[in-house]
């Protein structure tokens, strides 16, 4: 498969987890802000930009409803929603002999409706109807990816671009919410309380699966332990670097060159740490630089898979 | 001719029902639906009965749900000079446009012949140069063309095919008779429109195309890549075959994505190749891989930085030479440009004499060369009634019409043929047909030409049909896309 193409359909599908992240992080924080707890909506807005890791591109400005207008459809700014999928559709449109018609025409449609006039009264009537169906758009994209797209070295490609990016967002979202998560002064374990840690968890559409494994008793150390270490749920971490570890494997196996030592190491040494830790000892540890390491190694597999696959010098190539 | 209908889709040659023709006149051009006494000509009886059996509102709904389909499938243009994002679909006609088989089989062979013509034309230029020995074609013309290419001169191409992919455009006189208006030798473009007009048309009115018994054109993919296979380099069984595009911001980008998905080869930018040893590769995960057969989509001036444009970074540096040393089939030839020279053209009959011993099927348009003086000055006293067209242009651009033109406009003309007259040729304005478009739910006249799509590997192949383009404006006669142009899906009848 040509390097650009590879470097396209990755992008394509990291833009596309990206939006669907963002998407599901402001309907829970608007979600949140219907209840009146004790965190100011600035305080959740920050918290929402901190963990989308736009840290500087949108202060907090008073205005919630303009402000959420911006981070869904403002252009000029490269988090927003709509700058997403505009930036997924560029990637596609790039490589559309590579996608079936069937993704195409999916994404494309998705990235009409962004721009309709009804989206624009959608975001000032129902909001959460809009963002619905955002993330309907976004699971029928992935759904034909998989059903009508071959399984070869693009499609791997594909799952490489949504785990990381799904790997990095979540080691954020974790890390932002590390603090409430853990340091909860005594007496706190109210309604509120219940509420935020399922707002966390529906973050990553999680909610009815940690019920599945953990029943309805919601506490802090277990939704890290899902959301972290379970095995089975493609929103934690160690399932997204198992299917990182996976795709690498499947595209070695195609017939391409084999990935050097350092990015096997690399992926190995992640994946064994997510898979021979237990919650316990993340927290007696520093769980801050825990999740701090889970995203400085996810960077570093992006810059090889990078220099391996894709921008690679000719001269190494004609060497071999 | 008085008996009552039989049922009510019935309807006599002569009665079409005034609510879809409206006021639809018969003029003096030749009309594709109406003969000149105002009957229905029978090819066209079928759809006529079709149409006046659909409700306003179903022909309505069939063309929105047709724009849609267009819209989903990404079948669109970028509207230039707006805010990102305005993206139009490329106009079309809902209504077919009819040719019967007889008048298919002549444009076949002339077009066949045509191109035979053209192709040992390019050859003789680029080798011994017999024809201009000969002075059948003048020496100075030749090597005056912006598209001649000296690097070409000597040089041997796979099976002696220079053009394998050509689209030429005809117009029909009023006579009836098709004439040739020109080739695009170089990278012609349309034929994505023509494959989707199809699959849309199907959708849209399938009864009636089950009706008529087309022939399909849907193969033409599956041909253009044997085609490609058919000159990749000697010792090369297995050709790696790929599709150059200029990029995305090409306005025939959908086109190439298109073609190299229907064949499923892959389609490459200049950022993609490299050259090593005069063999070119391509950057791929698995590392470089050799490229034989590159389908190019990318004008001469822009394939290779260091035979052509230097300032260019869309082609591959070393392309040339790699070509030259024969490891590679750049599909069309470098400098077929000469040929499709618009001061050519007026030539081509004669080349068909010439090489073939044959006199020309399809005829030309009268064309004045401007070179000679007598023809100069009859065209400079007769702008207001003529065409004047820069021989290098293409896509309606560098255009006089003179009938539709102020003499502000015809004055600039007339001072840039003197200053280069070789820059230039005249045609006389020309009376070419209509055929039935649909606007509001009436049916109105409008100008169409035909490009059909030729492909040239082992032999000259056609696919039956082709883009009929549409000059949408009411009494226009520009039917490009880039000028307000639209197109219709074309039916080769059984």
């Amino acid at each position: 498969m040509l390097s650009r193409v590879a470097d396209s359909l990755y992008w394509m599908s990291r833009y596309l987890e990206r939006a669907e992240n963002t998407v599901r992080q402001l309907d829970v924080t608007l979600s949140l802000l219907l209840d009146t707890s004790d965190t100011t909506i600035e305080t959740r807005w920050n918290r929402l930009m901190l963990s989308l890791g736009c840290t500087d591109c949108m202060a907090w400005s008073g205005d919630i409803d303009g402000m959420t207008r911006k981070l869904i459809f403002d252009p000029a700014d490269p988090a927003a929603i709509n700058s997403c999928i505009h930036a997924a559709r560029e990637n596609a449109r790039q490589v559309r002999e590579e996608i079936s018609t069937e993704q195409w025409q999916r994404l494309n449609r998705l990235f009409h409706q962004m721009h309709s006039q009804q989206a624009e009264l959608q975001s000032r009537g129902n909001i959460s109807d809009l963002l619905g169906s955002i993330i309907d758009g976004i699971h029928l994209f992935k759904g034909v990816t998989d059903t009508t797209m071959i399984h070869g070295d693009g499609w791997q490609f594909i799952r490489l671009g949504r785990y990381l990016e799904r790997a990095y967002a979540t080691a954020t979202l974790l890390d932002v919410h590390r603090e409430s998560l853990l340091h909860v002064p005594e007496g706190e374990n109210n309604g509120y309380r219940y509420l935020e840690l399922v707002g966390l968890l529906r973050c990553c559409t999680s909610f009815e699966a940690y019920c599945q494994v953990y029943t309805a008793d919601i506490t802090s150390e277990r939704i890290l332990e899902f959301l972290l270490l379970n095995r089975d749920f493609p929103h934690a971490l160690r399932y997204a670097i198992d299917g990182i570890r996976q795709s690498l494997e499947a595209i070695e196996s195609s017939g391409a060159r084999r990935a050097p030592e350092a990015l096997h190491a690399c992926v190995g040494r992640l994946q064994s740490m997510l898979r021979y830790t237990t919650i316990d000892e993340i927290l007696r540890g520093d769980t801050g630089a825990f999740l701090h390491s889970i995203r400085a190694q996810c960077q570093q597999i992006h810059e090889l898979l990078y220099s391996h696959y894709m921008h690679y010098s000719v001269q190494t190539a004609l060497a071999l | 001719m008085n008996s009552p209908p039989t049922n009510d889709f019935a309807i006599r040659t002569t009665e079409i029902p005034d609510r879809i023709l409206g006021d639809y006149p018969v003029g003096k051009v030749y009309d594709e639906m109406r003969a000149p006494d105002g009957t229905l000509r029978p090819h066209y009886q079928a759809l006529a009965t079709t149409l006046a059996a659909l409700p306003q509102e179903e022909l309505q709904r069939r063309k929105q749900s047709a724009d849609f389909s267009f819209l989903t499938q990404g079948i669109t243009f970028t509207v230039y000079g707006r805010d990102e994002g305005t993206e139009r679909i490329f106009p079309y006609d809902l209504l077919p446009r009819l040719i019967t088989a007889a008048e298919w089989r002549t444009i076949e062979r002339g077009l066949t012949q045509r191109i035979l013509a053209l192709n040992h034309f390019l050859r003789d230029v680029y080798s011994d140069a017999r024809i201009l020995a000969d002075k059948v074609v003048p020496r100075q013309l030749v090597y005056s063309c912006r598209h001649y290419r000296r690097q070409m001169c000597g040089l041997e191409v796979p099976r002696s095919v220079y053009i394998a992919v050509v689209g030429s455009d005809l117009l029909r006189l009023p006579s009836g008779e098709f004439v040739v208006l020109e080739d695009n030798l170089r990278v012609p473009s349309g034929v994505s429109y023509m494959l989707t007009n199809r699959r849309v048309m199907k959708r849209t009115f399938p009864r009636l195309f089950q009706s008529y018994g087309v022939q399909p054109i849907e193969h033409y993919p599956q041909l253009l890549l044997a085609t490609l296979r058919s000159l990749a380099p000697e010792g090369r069984p297995e050709p790696n075959i790929v599709l150059l595009t200029p990029g995305v911001f090409n306005s025939a980008y959908f086109e190439h994505t298109y073609l190299a998905r229907q064949m499923g080869i892959d389609l490459v930018e200049g950022r993609d190749l490299v050259t090593h040893d005069n063999i070119v590769y391509m950057r791929t995960t698995g590392g470089l891989k050799r490229v034989d057969v590159i389908y190019r989509r990318v004008d001469d001036d822009f394939s290779d930085p260091l035979a052509f444009r230097s300032d260019s970074s869309l082609g591959c540096a070393g392309l040339f030479n790699a070509y030259r040393a024969g490891n590679v089939t750049v599909t069309n030839a470098f400098g077929t440009g000469l040929a499709d020279d618009k001061g050519m053209y007026a030539y081509v009959p004669r080349m068909i004499r010439y090489y073939l011993g044959e006199d020309p099927i399809l005829n030309n348009v009268e064309t004045y060369l401007l070179t000679e003086d007598v023809q100069r000055k009859h065209v400079l006293a007769n702008l207001d009634k003529l065409v004047v067209k820069a021989v290098g242009e293409s896509g309606g651009y560098g255009m006089l019409i003179g009938p539709h033109s102020s003499a502000a406009q015809r004055e600039e003309f007339a001072r840039a043929i003197e200053a280069n007259p070789r820059n230039y040729i005249a045609q006389p304005t020309l009376d070419f047909s209509c055929a039935p478009c649909l606007f509001d739910g009436r049916l109105e006249p409008r100008h169409v030409d035909l490009r059909p799509y030729i492909l040239f590997g082992d032999k000259v192949q056609i696919v039956p049909g082709g883009l009929t383009r549409v000059a949408l404006e009411k009494g226009s006669l520009v039917v490009n896309s880039s000028q307000g142009g639209g197109s219709k899906d074309t039916w080769v009848l059984e």
